[in-house]
């Protein structure tokens, strides 16, 4: 996905655990940078609108039951018939920056709700949307295809200028 | 008594001498043990795995372990094999690997990301003779390197293959393998550095008894997408890490022949000869002088008659 610099300096909305994004009917027709990851890799420009048109205006594509247009999981369905649109339709206002804190474990063990137990992370909920949808319709599928990596990501995958010299490979046992 | 005997004799009692201490040990660390009742675990759903290699980058850095051959972003390493054809294994440079299996009827490759499973009830440390290794109540199969001698008892006895050996050090290799993040993160109750890094949220953290009942709500609520099968929740006694699949463990490289008890009631037999060296060479010098001794007097007996 290539950066749409112009549109991104006027209108970025930042989804991150700092500041979560709150209103979602504002986000059509905007590019957000998504910088939940933005240690190891550059933030990620979304651009809203060409998604909704690749969803065939179907909000619930990724939003599942909270954008207005009903859910067609059958999992969803039985609770979310009829809930309408939710106050924020944001991935990060169900997702958590942090899923596994002492405190969300015991969200999750003690939820009423059965198909909330297995609600993932936020960046799990992104990557898990991106590329399921991705992989159906052909759309970018490699890591470096959306997010450039930063000298901190280098360093961590130990690639580009932090790549393992060639030749002292040693092998498997 | 003849040389026979006598031989028949001291073995058994070093047998029985090894078998008393095996009993022993076996009921302090394991026996009807069944793990910590709030101990902590992993549900990986194999599902979900890309193969992105992200959760072996940040096993490298949290655990501070040497620089890998090839870059994580270098996805050649999914052809490497070792010999005879067998996938990747964890090595002392790499606590967890991912491997990729080509399975016929799915459409796309599945990635398995594998690494110790932190056994309820562990044959590392149940065969462990020094006492290197602890579960402790969190979950996490650790060890204590300064006490290991570097014998690999525990390499055999580990029914996932799990622990390997540095030898960086010829004098006194040493025993290396995932410790569950213990040090840095599980001891605080934070989640492990790859279960934390996954994009795909792969793994999900939690109470092992919590995320047993998770993973047959998620086999229930979606039929025909997953193997009706939690890998790890009975298997070799329970293990802290369990895993989803949508295809047959066994066409993935899992072991589904490991029954349901722990590992140690099956190999008990094999790990008596590790204490039985040890014990046995005694008894059986007591019985070389016993029966030189026996000799010599028998022969000064005749020399009599
Ligand atoms: S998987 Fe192997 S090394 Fe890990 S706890 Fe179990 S027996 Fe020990
Ligand atoms: S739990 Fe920690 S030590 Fe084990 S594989 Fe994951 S990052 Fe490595
Ligand atoms: S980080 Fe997650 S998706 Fe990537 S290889 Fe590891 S388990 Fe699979």
């Amino acid at each position: 996905m290539s950066l749409k610099r112009g549109k991104l300096i006027g209108l970025a909305a930042i989804i991150a655990m700092a500041s979560p994004f709150t209103q979602p009917l504002n986000a059509v027709g905007e590019v957000f940078e998504l910088s939940s990851l933005s240690n190891l890799y550059e933030g990620v420009s979304f651009d809203h609108d060409m998604h909704i048109e690749a969803a065939s205006d179907n909000c619930a594509a990724c939003h599942h039951h909270t954008a207005g247009t009903p859910t067609q999981d059958p999992n969803c369905i039985p609770c979310h018939k009829n809930s309408g649109e939710a106050e924020s339709a944001a991935c990060s206002s169900c997702h958590e920056a942090e899923p596994f804190t002492s405190a969300n474990l015991e969200k999750t063990a003690n939820t009423p709700y059965l198909h909330h137990k297995e609600k993932p992370g936020l960046m799990a909920a992104l990557h898990q949307n991106c590329l399921g949808c991705h992989s159906e319709v052909g759309g970018p599928l490699g890591c470096q295809d959306c997010h450039t990596m930063t000298d901190k990501g280098e360093k961590y995958y130990n690639t580009g200028k932090y790549a393992p010299k060639p030749g002292k490979e040693t092998g498997h046992h | 008594m003849n040389r026979r005997n006598f031989i028949k004799g001291s073995l058994a009692g070093g047998l029985a001498v090894a078998a008393t201490a095996k009993t022993e040990k076996a009921d302090a660390a394991a026996g009807t043990f069944g793990g910590y009742a709030d101990s902590m675990g992993v549900l990986v759903d194999l599902t979900k795995c890309v193969g992105c290699r992200t959760c072996e980058a940040a096993c490298n850095k949290e655990q501070g372990l040497p620089e890998p051959d090839k870059p994580f972003d270098d996805y050649s390493v999914f052809d490497e094999h070792r010999h005879g054809g067998l996938p990747r294994r964890t090595t002392e440079k790499e606590y967890t690997i991912v491997n990729r299996y080509e399975v016929e009827g799915r459409e796309k490759p599945l990635y398995r990301k594998f690494q110790c499973n932190h056994c309820n009830e562990p044959a590392c440390l149940t065969s462990c003779f020094v006492n290197a290794y602890t579960k402790t109540p969190e979950g996490a199969v650790i060890y204590n390197p300064k006490v290991c001698v570097g014998c690999r008892t525990c390499m055999i006895a580990c029914p996932f293959y799990v622990p390997t050996y540095s030898y960086s050090s010829a004098i006194n290799p040493v025993v290396k393998k995932c410790i569950m993040c213990y040090d840095t993160r599980l001891k605080f109750g934070r989640p492990p550095a790859c279960v934390e890094a996954c994009p795909q949220g792969v793994m999900t953290f939690g109470k092992r008894k919590d995320l047993i009942s998770l993973a047959h709500k998620m086999i229930d609520a979606k039929p025909g997408k997953y193997v009706n099968h939690v890998y790890g929740e009975t298997e070799v006694g329970g293990t802290s890490w369990m895993y989803l699949s949508d295809v047959p463990f066994e066409e993935i490289g899992f072991n589904t022949h490991l029954g349901p008890q722990p590992i140690i009631n099956y190999v008990k037999d094999f790990l008596a000869i590790v204490p039985m060296v040890l014990t046995i060479w005694p008894a059986l010098f007591t019985g070389f002088h016993l029966l030189a001794t026996r000799k010599q007097a028998n022969k000064d007996e005749s020399n009599k008659a």
